[in-house]
């Protein structure tokens, strides 16, 4: 039996999901939830969701770690959870 | 027996979108710190995305782009079962724009709310507001 690939990849898709939310750490969150979005993003190239993986990697990897890094310099980065 | 084990294995696509959906929805329940209840609302966009991404593939099918060579390839007859359904995709690609719109707007939410509070965390705000309203 062969391991298909999209179910190697989502299975790191889950466990940096439960990763970003459980450091405690907003930067370390932030920078942990942006590997969970290029981890989508090679899931939906291996699914044949070209078009999405090419946004994905654009607007969720890049401007969203940008947003949410500017937004944890703007406030703090301690959390208590 | 014998055809069902199969039948839930093969659709693991849907079993961890059950997962990533439910990890989301409790990040956005459960958790204390603003931040972190924007991650798990984006973790809930995405895993919606994932289910349809997953319902437009077809195993064996190629990609949705008109196969042939560079002299009218495209007049040969289109069969839509080769093909994986771009609808989705369509749809899902407004979807990852509107998210990273909700992303920015709830994340200049939060910033106001460290501004007038000094705090993320939502205990602590909701501390500040009885204390306020009890003076």
């Amino acid at each position: 039996m062969t391991l298909p690939i999209d179910l190697a990849i989502l299975t790191l898709v889950v466990i940096s999901g439960i990763g970003a939310l459980a450091v405690k750490d907003l930067l370390g969150a932030s920078i942990v939830f942006s590997a969970y979005s290029f981890l989508m993003c090679l899931a939906w190239a291996s699914m044949g969701a070209v078009d999405v993986a090419f946004t994905e990697a654009a607007v969720g990897a890049g401007v969203s770690t940008v947003f949410c890094v500017a937004a944890v310099f703007h406030t703090t980065r301690r959390t208590k959870d | 027996m014998n055809d069902l084990l199969p039948l839930i294995a093969d659709k693991y696509n849907y079993w961890i979108y059950i997962v990533l959906m439910m990890l989301g929805l409790y990040a956005m329940i459960g958790k204390n710190n603003l931040v972190k209840k924007i991650i798990g609302m984006n973790i809930f966009q995405t895993s919606i995305i994932l289910f349809y991404v997953s319902i437009a593939y077809k195993k064996g099918g190629t990609l949705p782009i008109i196969m042939g060579d560079a002299h009218g390839g495209g007049h040969a007859a289109v069969h839509a079962a080769d093909y994986i359904n771009p609808l989705p995709h369509c749809l899902m690609l407004t979807a990852i724009v509107v998210s990273v719109a909700t992303l920015g707007v709830a994340l200049a939410l939060a910033i106001k709310i460290y501004r007038q509070y000094g705090t993320l965390e939502e205990d602590d705000i909701n501390h500040q507001i009885r204390m306020q309203a009890g003076q």
